[in-house]
């Protein structure tokens, strides 16, 4: 799925901390281990932090990252992704692909049981499907699904569906949490909306944890569930605790009280480089699922030309962004996907940092220099704009002055103009009034960016802001949501990234790190192209240094 | 008085009035609107499903007839559902923040009386002295102290340096298994930071104006004739002009009442407790309309009747005021 990354904007944003208590649990530990004194054990609770309280327990219809982070041990997708991002069965023990791609037929294990004991069968899958497609559902994930032309239960445990035409994100839209029909079904038929139900506040799941306790605005506790079908996982207990402010999370995970974390390039660099911080934690590093970048209106004729947009991606020094901005925890991006996927191309045409040439590309198109203090001009008109982008983003902000300097160096006078999120985007970019944006988009787990290049995409609505239109992006871009050979779609989409690394329709900017750490007492830990989280239920604590015993 | 406590509550009704349609006004001027930070920015969200949402909000009315109806419900107290994807009902979710503002906010009410009425009082009789002027400093110094930078400070001394108190929060995650008394000094232990900085920040105003209630006080004729007949200091002091220069300061209660309810953004905020300064900072950043207006009643509801508690017990002292209807300068 992709998504907008703003990285401070919505009041919900899920940043991970513990806390214990200064007059709790550290007594002796009596824990239920099962091994060896060293070797995974049961027991121990985990402790996070969520900047904001979740905003219900039927994930499907929330858009916070901690209620899907929360609903993601509760639940389970049919499909999911490996630690190398690779599709793999979770509900489903395997699926085939019908030889003209159109269809998808599932195959359920057998014997898994939701949280009351219930067996979980392909009519849940289902019933999720239909209320996934319902347009009364207020869900912002349903679209994946109306491409679905029919779909049907075939027996208890098979599931077919089949699509209008091939539609390869279609696998990976089944990473969907699938909710239990035999709770919410006579609420939905009774046209309730099912936020109101006890479903939304008491969920019964099928995932790796059960539901424990929700304290508006405190904290969410969920157990671990012994029957879960991969087996029962051994951290006993997570809680989230509701701290809706950073520098509290910061010191509460300096204070011990908070296990896991994700740090900012600062507190990376400056602040937590000290050895007791180093010996209580375990800090870890990786290339997040991101980019920012600064994009243009194209509908403005300056944007149009391809050498101005050419000429820009020469003036700005990616490498110094990173550097001062990001303290090196990055690496400059070349195109929309990241780097270490299957379809990433490395080899695509760069812009390397170069005033001269980008002076040179600017007058090729016609900008000559004409006043004193040294601004471009065209037609008599001084060559400078506006790069807007939201508040609460320091990264962004910095960026952008970085740039500012950069652009004047080489005759471009540029302004910056930092604008409330729901105004920015409502203002701004909905009715296409901005010059040029600095933003991010978060990454899918699927090579496909339709909605975010395609030119039938570029309605005050629609995620293809800048007004992008190019034959042979749509061609490339239909072309590799036909086919679900990867072969053919790594082609695909080298290519895309070529048209796209020459066509500079936004400068690619960054790709940040990801800087999570863990309390240095959890184990098994394995840090890969997914992350750190995707092994969660394997994570334990050695008995001895289990820290909550109850 | 009766009829001046009447003709008050009328007046506040259209005052009332005013202030609810201003606000609901100006929730409406925000650019952007609630189904945008709702589901913003999914790729896969299409216009149909925003448009899905502004019926289910009833967004697409225009604004009077949006605040018409509105109106007709919160008068039969109907207040509606949060727009946050939780959907549960505004006076739930308010409900639930209730005792914890009140609580600790009747807490740092009393404690900074406690504190500020016996300043005060020093201060006053020894005026000028070195204590004077030391407690003068120290007061505006910590009203001028930014709440958020002092909690920090406090909370790295004490929570994290020497850990002798917990830095967040309300309870330790382990309360429900802690004996009772341990239970209750769980809880007093994470309330005394945010109460400390609660009540340097609230004690400058109060104390001030005792002092100056009762520097206005001593100067009386009563008080040179108390004097004058040969009464000890103390009896003077104590009997006589504390009495009565503590009147108006109590009146001072009945300005705090929303207060009470309303809650410190910051306070709750940096010290994660959920109250309704949490819920208010949060229902602004999600343009959760009902909320914002719920409590925006509360608020003016409070901010009014505290305005006419103040007034009246000013009147029940000063006669003055209850014949000619005005407060004196």
């Amino acid at each position: 799925m992709t998504a907008l990354t703003h990285l401070s904007r919505r009041a919900f944003l899920s940043l991970l901390g513990a806390f214990p208590v200064a007059a709790c649990g550290r007594t002796e530990s009596v824990s239920e281990s099962s091994a060896a004194e060293g070797g995974p054990a049961y027991g121990d609770t985990l402790v996070q932090a969520s900047i904001g309280d979740i905003s219900g327990l039927i994930p499907n219809i929330t858009s916070d990252s901690a209620s899907h982070e929360i609903g993601g041990l509760i639940y389970s997708n049919l499909i999911r992704t490996d630690k190398e991002l690779r599709p793999e069965g979770e509900l489903a023990e395997r699926w085939d692909i019908s030889k003209d791609e159109m269809t998808l037929t599932f195959y359920l294990r057998k014997g898994v049981k939701w949280h009351d004991g219930e067996e979980l069968t392909a009519e849940d899958v289902d019933f999720t499907y239909r209320y996934m497609i319902d347009p009364k559902t207020p869900t912002a994930y349903g679209e994946p699904f109306r491409q679905v032309r029919q779909a049907e239960v075939v027996d208890r445990h098979t599931y077919r569906v089949t699509y209008e035409k091939p539609y390869a994100p279609a696998l990976l839209s089944w990473g969907l949490w699938i909710l239990p029909r035999h709770i919410l079904q006579p609420a939905w038929k009774a046209g309730v909306d099912l936020r109101t139900t006890r479903q939304n506040k008491f969920p019964v799941g099928s995932g790796p944890y059960r539901f424990g306790e929700w304290k508006t605005g405190e904290k969410i506790v969920v157990e671990a569930n012994p029957d879960y079908f991969e087996g029962r996982p051994y951290i006993k207990r997570v809680v989230y605790r509701i701290i809706p402010d950073q520098s509290t999370i910061f010191l509460e995970l300096k204070g011990r009280n908070i296990d896991l974390a994700s740090l900012t390039p600062i507190q990376y660099r400056r602040q937590t480089e000290f050895p007791a911080f180093l010996k209580a934690f375990h800090r870890y590093r990786y290339l997040s699922n991101s980019y920012a970048y600064l994009g243009f209106n194209l509908l403005d004729a300056r944007f149009r030309d391809k050498r101005v947009r050419q000429a820009i991606a020469h003036a700005i020094n990616k490498q110094e962004i990173i550097e001062g901005v990001l303290l090196g925890l990055g690496r400059p991006a070349v195109g929309p996907y990241k780097p270490g996927t299957w379809w990433y191309k490395d080899d695509v045409k760069t812009f390397p940092f170069d005033p001269e040439r980008a002076k040179a590309l600017l007058a090729e198109a016609g900008w000559r220099r004409a006043t004193a203090d040294g601004i471009l001009e065209k037609d008599g008109k001084p060559f400078s704009f506006t790069i807007r982008t939201n508040q609460g983003n320091l990264v962004r902000q910095q960026t952008a002055e970085i740039i500012q300097r950069r652009l004047r160096a080489v005759g471009i006078d540029a302004k910056i103009h930092v604008v409330e999120w729901a105004a920015f985007i409502n203002t701004f970019i909905r009715k296409k009034d901005f010059e040029a944006i600095i933003l991010g988009w978060g990454l899918g787990m699927d090579p496909d960016q339709y909605e975010i290049w395609h030119s039938s995409q570029t309605g005050s609505e629609e995620l293809n802001h800048i007004s992008y239109k190019n034959p042979k992006v749509d061609e490339l871009l239909e072309a590799g949501r036909r086919t679900f050979s990867q072969e053919k779609r790594k082609a695909i989409y080298g290519e895309l990234q070529d048209v796209l690394a020459d066509d500079q329709p936004v400068i690619f900017l960054y790709v940040p790190d990801a800087l999570p750490v863990v309390s240095a007492r959890v184990q098994g830990i394995e840090p890969a192209p997914a992350g750190i989280m995707y092994n969660f239920i394997k994570w334990y604590v050695p008995s001895t240094l289990q820290r909550y015993t109850r | 008085m009766l009829a001046y406590l009447v003709r008050r509550v009328l007046i506040s009704i259209p005052l009332l009035l005013g202030i609810l349609c201003l606000s609901f006004v100006m929730l409406k001027l925000a650019p952007g609107e609630p189904t945008i930070v709702q589901q913003d920015l999914q790729a896969r969200a299409t216009g149909a499903q925003r448009e899905t949402l502004r019926q289910l909000y009833g967004l697409d009315k225009p604004v009077y007839v949006q605040f018409g109806r509105w109106l007709w419900r919160v008068v039969r107290l109907d207040f509606g559902r949060s727009y946050s994807p939780d959907g549960r009902p505004v006076l739930d979710k308010i409900a639930e923040r209730i005792p914890i503002t009140l609580g600790l906010n009747l807490l740092e009410i009393l404690i900074v009386f406690a504190l500020a009425v016996p300043l005060g009082i020093l201060s006053a009789t020894r005026q000028y002295s070195l204590f004077d002027k030391s407690m003068t400093v120290f007061v505006f110094v910590g009203f001028a102290t930014p709440d958020f930078w002092l909690a920090l400070l406090l909370m790295i001394l004490f929570g994290v340096q020497l850990g002798w108190l917990p830095i967040s929060g309300l309870r330790s995650l382990n309360f429900e298994y802690l004996p009772f008394w341990a239970q209750v000094w769980d809880i007093l232990s994470h309330l005394i930071l945010p109460l400390l900085v609660a009540t340097i920040g609230g004690l400058a105003g109060l104390s001030r104006y005792m002092r100056g209630s009762l520097l206005e006080v001593i100067r009386q004729d009563y008080i040179r004739t108390a004097m004058a007949k040969g009464l000890s200091r103390r009896v003077v002091i104590f009997k006589h002009a504390v009495r009565n220069a503590v009147i108006p300061v109590v009146t001072l209660f009945g300005l705090m009442l929303p207060g009470l309810l309303g809650g410190s953004v910051i306070i709750e905020t940096v010290f994660a407790i959920p109250g309704m300064g949490q819920l208010f900072y949060q229902s602004a950043f999600s343009r959760d309309e009902p909320v914002l207006m719920a409590l925006i009643v509360i608020g003016a509801s409070l901010s009014l009747l505290g305005n006419i508690v103040a007034d009246v017990s000013y009147a029940l002292v000063d006669p003055r005021i209850r014949v000619s209807g005005k407060r004196e300068a």
